[in-house]
Protein backbone atom coordinates (compact mmCIF):
# COMPACT_ATOMS: atom_id res chain seq x y z
CA UNK A 1 0.00 0.00 0.00
CA UNK A 2 1.58 3.47 -0.40
CA UNK A 3 1.56 5.02 2.60
CA UNK A 4 2.47 8.12 1.02
CA UNK A 5 -0.80 8.51 -1.04
CA UNK A 6 -2.77 7.90 1.76
CA UNK A 7 -1.59 10.57 4.27
CA UNK A 8 -1.62 13.21 1.59
CA UNK A 9 -5.18 11.73 0.95
CA UNK A 10 -6.09 12.05 4.75
CA UNK A 11 -3.78 14.00 6.69
CA UNK A 12 -6.44 13.88 9.93
CA UNK A 13 -5.24 11.66 12.64
CA UNK A 14 -6.14 7.85 12.42
CA UNK A 15 -8.71 7.17 15.98
CA UNK A 16 -11.03 4.39 17.07
CA UNK A 17 -14.93 5.07 16.18
CA UNK A 18 -15.77 8.51 17.45
CA UNK A 19 -16.28 8.99 20.95
CA UNK A 20 -19.42 9.90 22.30
CA UNK A 21 -18.29 12.64 24.61
CA UNK A 22 -16.12 14.16 21.82
CA UNK A 23 -19.38 14.47 19.52
CA UNK A 24 -20.98 15.81 22.42
CA UNK A 25 -18.38 18.12 23.19
CA UNK A 26 -18.25 19.52 19.45
CA UNK A 27 -21.98 19.97 20.01
CA UNK A 28 -21.70 22.11 22.43
CA UNK A 29 -18.89 24.31 20.94
CA UNK A 30 -20.95 24.76 17.86
CA UNK A 31 -23.94 25.81 19.39
CA UNK A 32 -22.05 28.29 21.74
CA UNK A 33 -20.04 29.68 18.96
CA UNK A 34 -22.67 29.88 16.75
CA UNK A 35 -24.65 31.69 19.04
CA UNK A 36 -22.50 34.13 20.04
CA UNK A 37 -21.43 34.95 16.27
CA UNK A 38 -25.39 35.45 15.77
CA UNK A 39 -25.09 37.79 17.93
CA UNK A 40 -23.17 40.14 16.50
CA UNK A 41 -24.89 40.22 13.42
CA UNK A 42 -27.04 42.39 14.71
CA UNK A 43 -24.67 45.05 14.83
CA UNK A 44 -23.92 44.85 11.60
CA UNK A 45 -27.33 44.97 10.20
CA UNK A 46 -27.63 48.27 11.90
CA UNK A 47 -24.12 49.55 10.74
CA UNK A 48 -24.78 49.07 7.39
CA UNK A 49 -27.88 51.15 6.71
CA UNK A 50 -26.23 53.67 8.77
CA UNK A 51 -23.78 53.41 6.41
CA UNK A 52 -26.05 54.29 4.02
CA UNK A 53 -26.93 50.47 2.10
CA UNK A 54 -30.76 49.36 1.92
CA UNK A 55 -31.87 46.37 3.98
CA UNK A 56 -31.59 44.25 0.79
CA UNK A 57 -28.21 44.68 0.31
CA UNK A 58 -27.44 44.13 3.54
CA UNK A 59 -29.02 41.16 4.27
CA UNK A 60 -27.81 39.92 0.58
CA UNK A 61 -24.05 40.86 1.58
CA UNK A 62 -24.62 38.31 4.99
CA UNK A 63 -26.68 35.42 2.32
CA UNK A 64 -23.51 35.89 0.24
CA UNK A 65 -20.50 37.27 1.54
CA UNK A 66 -20.79 35.92 4.90
CA UNK A 67 -17.67 36.62 6.03
CA UNK A 68 -18.16 39.39 8.65
CA UNK A 69 -14.91 41.54 8.56
CA UNK A 70 -15.46 41.72 4.91
CA UNK A 71 -18.81 42.48 5.63
CA UNK A 72 -18.07 45.24 7.96
CA UNK A 73 -15.11 45.94 5.75
CA UNK A 74 -16.97 46.77 2.74
CA UNK A 75 -19.71 48.94 4.75
CA UNK A 76 -17.27 51.31 6.99
CA UNK A 77 -15.35 52.21 3.54
CA UNK A 78 -18.18 53.23 1.89
CA UNK A 79 -19.84 54.70 4.73
CA UNK A 80 -16.72 56.58 5.15
CA UNK A 81 -17.33 58.10 1.46
CA UNK A 82 -14.55 55.67 -0.01
CA UNK A 83 -14.97 54.45 -3.56
CA UNK A 84 -16.51 51.08 -4.85
CA UNK A 85 -13.73 49.68 -6.28
CA UNK A 86 -11.78 50.68 -2.53
CA UNK A 87 -14.51 48.95 -1.02
CA UNK A 88 -14.69 45.57 -2.90
CA UNK A 89 -10.50 45.34 -2.57
CA UNK A 90 -10.57 45.71 0.86
CA UNK A 91 -13.32 43.50 1.33
CA UNK A 92 -11.70 40.98 -0.79
CA UNK A 93 -8.40 41.19 1.02
CA UNK A 94 -9.72 40.32 4.50
CA UNK A 95 -11.30 37.42 2.57
CA UNK A 96 -8.09 36.38 1.43
CA UNK A 97 -7.65 34.28 4.86
CA UNK A 98 -10.96 32.17 4.26
CA UNK A 99 -9.39 30.77 1.24
CA UNK A 100 -6.07 29.86 3.41
CA UNK A 101 -8.97 28.50 5.99
CA UNK A 102 -10.47 26.26 2.78
CA UNK A 103 -7.02 25.12 2.09
CA UNK A 104 -6.98 23.01 5.94
CA UNK A 105 -11.17 22.39 5.76
CA UNK A 106 -11.04 20.38 2.41
CA UNK A 107 -8.28 17.61 3.60
CA UNK A 108 -10.56 17.21 6.60
CA UNK A 109 -13.71 17.14 5.24
CA UNK A 110 -12.82 15.45 1.79
CA UNK A 111 -15.95 16.79 0.09
CA UNK A 112 -16.23 16.54 -3.94
CA UNK A 113 -19.09 18.49 -6.14
CA UNK A 114 -22.39 20.27 -4.59
CA UNK A 115 -21.10 19.68 -1.39
CA UNK A 116 -17.37 21.25 -2.31
CA UNK A 117 -19.41 24.35 -3.19
CA UNK A 118 -21.59 24.46 -0.09
CA UNK A 119 -18.65 24.15 2.17
CA UNK A 120 -16.78 26.53 0.14
CA UNK A 121 -19.51 29.28 1.63
CA UNK A 122 -19.34 28.06 5.00
CA UNK A 123 -16.04 28.26 5.35
CA UNK A 124 -15.41 31.19 7.84
CA UNK A 125 -13.17 31.66 10.62
CA UNK A 126 -15.92 29.91 13.12
CA UNK A 127 -16.45 26.77 11.45
CA UNK A 128 -12.97 26.29 10.55
CA UNK A 129 -11.95 27.28 14.95
CA UNK A 130 -14.45 24.87 15.64
CA UNK A 131 -13.52 21.78 12.95
CA UNK A 132 -9.47 22.29 13.83
CA UNK A 133 -10.00 22.12 17.42
CA UNK A 134 -11.38 18.75 17.57
CA UNK A 135 -8.81 15.63 17.70
CA UNK A 136 -11.24 13.02 16.23
CA UNK A 137 -11.87 12.99 12.49
CA UNK A 138 -15.84 12.71 12.80
CA UNK A 139 -15.87 15.11 15.34
CA UNK A 140 -13.99 17.76 13.00
CA UNK A 141 -16.30 17.17 10.17
CA UNK A 142 -19.29 17.67 12.33
CA UNK A 143 -17.87 20.80 14.36
CA UNK A 144 -17.42 22.50 11.03
CA UNK A 145 -20.83 21.78 9.21
CA UNK A 146 -22.70 22.36 12.51
CA UNK A 147 -21.08 25.44 13.33
CA UNK A 148 -21.06 26.49 10.10
CA UNK A 149 -25.03 26.19 9.37
CA UNK A 150 -25.76 27.77 13.04
CA UNK A 151 -24.00 30.47 11.60
CA UNK A 152 -25.38 30.79 8.68
CA UNK A 153 -28.77 31.02 10.05
CA UNK A 154 -28.31 32.63 13.02
CA UNK A 155 -25.94 35.56 11.06
CA UNK A 156 -28.52 35.56 8.42
CA UNK A 157 -31.61 36.44 10.98
CA UNK A 158 -29.84 38.58 12.72
CA UNK A 159 -28.70 40.80 10.31
CA UNK A 160 -32.40 41.44 8.78
CA UNK A 161 -33.41 42.25 12.50
CA UNK A 162 -30.14 44.42 12.95
CA UNK A 163 -30.78 45.93 9.34
CA UNK A 164 -34.50 46.80 10.10
CA UNK A 165 -34.16 48.20 14.04
CA UNK A 166 -31.41 50.74 12.21
CA UNK A 167 -33.65 51.39 9.15
CA UNK A 168 -36.26 52.37 12.12
CA UNK A 169 -34.43 54.91 14.28
CA UNK A 170 -33.21 57.28 12.37
CA UNK A 171 -29.83 59.47 12.52
CA UNK A 172 -27.27 56.69 13.67
CA UNK A 173 -24.91 59.22 15.37
CA UNK A 174 -27.56 59.64 18.00
CA UNK A 175 -27.02 56.11 18.98
CA UNK A 176 -23.03 56.07 18.63
CA UNK A 177 -23.70 53.21 15.33
CA UNK A 178 -20.48 54.61 14.19
CA UNK A 179 -18.29 54.06 17.55
CA UNK A 180 -19.83 50.73 17.39
CA UNK A 181 -18.50 50.18 14.14
CA UNK A 182 -15.01 51.43 14.92
CA UNK A 183 -15.78 48.94 18.14
CA UNK A 184 -16.35 46.03 16.66
CA UNK A 185 -13.47 46.55 14.50
CA UNK A 186 -10.97 46.93 17.23
CA UNK A 187 -12.59 43.52 18.67
CA UNK A 188 -12.02 41.32 15.54
CA UNK A 189 -8.66 42.44 15.74
CA UNK A 190 -8.21 42.10 18.94
CA UNK A 191 -7.50 38.37 19.36
CA UNK A 192 -5.23 38.51 16.58
CA UNK A 193 -2.60 40.75 18.82
CA UNK A 194 -1.09 37.87 20.38
CA UNK A 195 2.29 37.68 18.57
CA UNK A 196 5.50 40.40 17.94
CA UNK A 197 4.90 40.16 14.72
CA UNK A 198 1.11 40.95 15.17
CA UNK A 199 1.94 44.24 17.13
CA UNK A 200 4.76 45.52 14.72
CA UNK A 201 2.34 44.86 12.05
CA UNK A 202 -0.59 47.42 13.89
CA UNK A 203 1.74 49.99 14.90
CA UNK A 204 3.24 50.23 11.19
CA UNK A 205 -0.21 50.14 9.95
CA UNK A 206 -1.74 52.40 12.14
CA UNK A 207 1.12 54.89 11.08
CA UNK A 208 0.99 54.46 7.56
CA UNK A 209 -2.98 54.93 7.55
CA UNK A 210 -2.53 57.84 9.81
CA UNK A 211 -0.34 59.75 7.46
CA UNK A 212 -2.15 59.14 4.49
CA UNK A 213 -5.88 60.16 5.84
CA UNK A 214 -5.29 63.55 4.84
CA UNK A 215 -3.62 62.80 1.61
CA UNK A 216 -5.05 59.78 -0.46
CA UNK A 217 -8.95 59.60 -1.09
CA UNK A 218 -11.15 57.27 1.01
CA UNK A 219 -10.59 53.83 1.24
CA UNK A 220 -7.28 53.84 -0.13
CA UNK A 221 -5.24 54.25 3.37
CA UNK A 222 -6.50 50.56 4.80
CA UNK A 223 -5.43 49.50 1.61
CA UNK A 224 -2.12 50.94 1.73
CA UNK A 225 -1.96 49.67 5.35
CA UNK A 226 -2.06 46.52 3.87
CA UNK A 227 1.12 46.31 3.08
CA UNK A 228 2.37 46.56 7.32
CA UNK A 229 1.80 42.91 6.48
CA UNK A 230 3.92 42.54 3.30
CA UNK A 231 6.38 44.23 5.25
CA UNK A 232 6.55 42.79 8.43
CA UNK A 233 5.76 39.02 7.21
CA UNK A 234 8.95 39.61 4.57
CA UNK A 235 11.12 40.84 7.19
CA UNK A 236 12.76 37.45 7.88
CA UNK A 237 14.34 38.01 11.54
CA UNK A 238 16.98 35.76 11.85
CA UNK A 239 15.57 32.78 10.82
CA UNK A 240 13.31 31.97 14.14
CA UNK A 241 12.34 28.46 14.23
CA UNK A 242 9.30 29.21 15.72
CA UNK A 243 7.15 29.90 13.24
CA UNK A 244 3.74 29.44 14.97
CA UNK A 245 3.17 32.64 16.71
CA UNK A 246 1.67 33.85 13.90
CA UNK A 247 1.27 30.81 11.58
CA UNK A 248 -1.05 28.76 13.46
CA UNK A 249 -3.87 30.54 12.99
CA UNK A 250 -4.09 29.28 9.36
CA UNK A 251 -1.99 26.69 10.42
CA UNK A 252 -0.47 26.31 7.25
CA UNK A 253 3.11 28.11 8.60
CA UNK A 254 5.31 24.14 8.75
CA UNK A 255 5.40 23.92 5.25
CA UNK A 256 8.81 24.41 3.40
CA UNK A 257 10.61 27.58 2.23
CA UNK A 258 9.72 28.30 -1.67
CA UNK A 259 12.69 27.94 -3.76
CA UNK B 1 -20.11 52.26 -9.31
CA UNK B 2 -23.44 51.19 -7.40
CA UNK B 3 -24.09 49.87 -4.36
CA UNK B 4 -25.35 46.79 -5.73
CA UNK B 5 -22.49 46.37 -8.15
CA UNK B 6 -20.35 46.93 -5.17
CA UNK B 7 -21.69 44.55 -2.96
CA UNK B 8 -22.20 41.57 -5.86
CA UNK B 9 -18.60 41.96 -6.92
CA UNK B 10 -17.26 41.56 -3.53
CA UNK B 11 -19.86 38.89 -2.70
CA UNK B 12 -18.38 36.84 -5.78
CA UNK B 13 -14.92 37.65 -5.18
CA UNK B 14 -15.11 36.66 -1.44
CA UNK B 15 -16.82 32.81 -3.03
CA UNK B 16 -14.05 32.14 -5.35
CA UNK B 17 -11.30 33.23 -2.37
CA UNK B 18 -12.99 30.69 -0.49
CA UNK B 19 -13.62 28.12 -3.34
CA UNK B 20 -10.00 28.48 -4.53
CA UNK B 21 -9.08 26.83 -1.28
CA UNK B 22 -10.70 23.45 -2.22
CA UNK B 23 -9.63 23.73 -5.77
CA UNK B 24 -5.76 24.76 -5.52
CA UNK B 25 -3.09 22.09 -4.08
CA UNK B 26 -2.54 22.79 -0.24
CA UNK B 27 1.54 22.75 -0.93
CA UNK B 28 1.03 26.22 -3.04
CA UNK B 29 0.39 28.40 -0.06
CA UNK B 30 2.50 26.67 2.25
CA UNK B 31 5.41 28.55 2.10
CA UNK B 32 6.33 30.21 5.75
CA UNK B 33 6.95 34.15 3.88
CA UNK B 34 3.50 33.38 2.12
CA UNK B 35 1.78 32.03 5.49
CA UNK B 36 3.29 34.78 7.91
CA UNK B 37 2.19 37.63 5.09
CA UNK B 38 -1.33 36.07 5.37
CA UNK B 39 -2.20 35.73 8.77
CA UNK B 40 -0.49 39.20 9.21
CA UNK B 41 -2.95 40.86 6.66
CA UNK B 42 -6.44 40.60 8.75
CA UNK B 43 -3.95 42.65 11.41
CA UNK B 44 -3.34 45.33 8.68
CA UNK B 45 -6.33 45.95 7.64
CA UNK B 46 -8.22 45.74 10.72
CA UNK B 47 -5.95 48.37 12.30
CA UNK B 48 -6.50 50.63 9.20
CA UNK B 49 -10.34 50.26 9.60
CA UNK B 50 -9.87 50.92 13.56
CA UNK B 51 -7.76 54.23 12.52
CA UNK B 52 -10.09 55.48 9.82
CA UNK B 53 -13.41 54.46 11.32
CA UNK B 54 -12.19 56.13 14.87
CA UNK B 55 -9.93 59.20 13.92
CA UNK B 56 -11.20 60.51 10.15
CA UNK B 57 -13.20 63.29 8.98
CA UNK B 58 -15.29 63.20 5.82
CA UNK B 59 -13.52 66.40 4.72
CA UNK B 60 -9.68 64.17 5.35
CA UNK B 61 -9.24 65.15 8.76
CA UNK B 62 -8.49 63.26 11.96
CA UNK B 63 -10.31 64.45 14.92
CA UNK B 64 -10.91 63.49 18.49
CA UNK B 65 -14.47 63.03 18.89
CA UNK B 66 -16.74 60.68 20.42
CA UNK B 67 -16.29 57.88 18.66
CA UNK B 68 -12.42 57.97 19.86
CA UNK B 69 -14.04 57.84 23.59
CA UNK B 70 -16.27 55.12 22.48
CA UNK B 71 -13.34 52.77 21.37
CA UNK B 72 -11.41 53.63 24.07
CA UNK B 73 -14.56 52.05 26.70
CA UNK B 74 -14.36 48.94 23.99
CA UNK B 75 -10.69 48.50 24.57
CA UNK B 76 -11.26 48.23 28.15
CA UNK B 77 -13.43 46.42 27.81
CA UNK B 78 -11.80 43.91 25.90
CA UNK B 79 -8.77 44.01 28.36
CA UNK B 80 -11.39 42.38 30.93
CA UNK B 81 -12.86 40.04 28.41
CA UNK B 82 -15.80 41.24 27.49
CA UNK B 83 -17.56 39.43 24.74
CA UNK B 84 -18.09 40.82 21.19
CA UNK B 85 -21.84 42.14 21.51
CA UNK B 86 -20.72 43.85 24.85
CA UNK B 87 -17.66 45.14 23.31
CA UNK B 88 -20.09 47.08 20.69
CA UNK B 89 -22.70 47.74 22.52
CA UNK B 90 -20.85 49.77 25.34
CA UNK B 91 -18.76 51.97 22.53
CA UNK B 92 -21.71 52.57 20.67
CA UNK B 93 -23.70 53.81 24.60
CA UNK B 94 -20.28 55.77 25.47
CA UNK B 95 -20.23 57.95 22.32
CA UNK B 96 -24.55 58.50 22.09
CA UNK B 97 -24.31 59.54 26.07
CA UNK B 98 -21.01 61.72 25.07
CA UNK B 99 -23.03 63.09 22.38
CA UNK B 100 -26.19 63.73 23.99
CA UNK B 101 -24.56 65.71 26.68
CA UNK B 102 -23.01 67.86 23.75
CA UNK B 103 -19.67 66.99 23.21
CA UNK B 104 -18.20 65.31 20.04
Amino acid sequence: MDAGAELERDPAPRTEPPDRSAMRAVTRQALSVGIATSAYAISFGAVSVAAGLTVWQTVVMSALLFTGGSQFALVGVLGAGGSGVAAVATSTLLGVRNGLYALQVSRILQVRGLRRLLAAQLTIDESTAVAIGQTDPQAMRRGFWLTGVIVYAGWNLSTLAGALLGNAIGDPKVYGFDAAAAAAFCALLWPRLRSLEAGATAALAALLTVVLVPLAPPGVPVLVAALAAVVVGLFDRRRRGDESSVGDETGVGDGEEPA
Amino acid sequence: MSAWVTVLAACALAYLLKLAGYLVPAHWLSGPRISRVTALLPVALLTGLVVVQTFATPDHGLTLDARAAGVGVAVVALILRAPFIVVVVLAAGTAALLRHFGWG
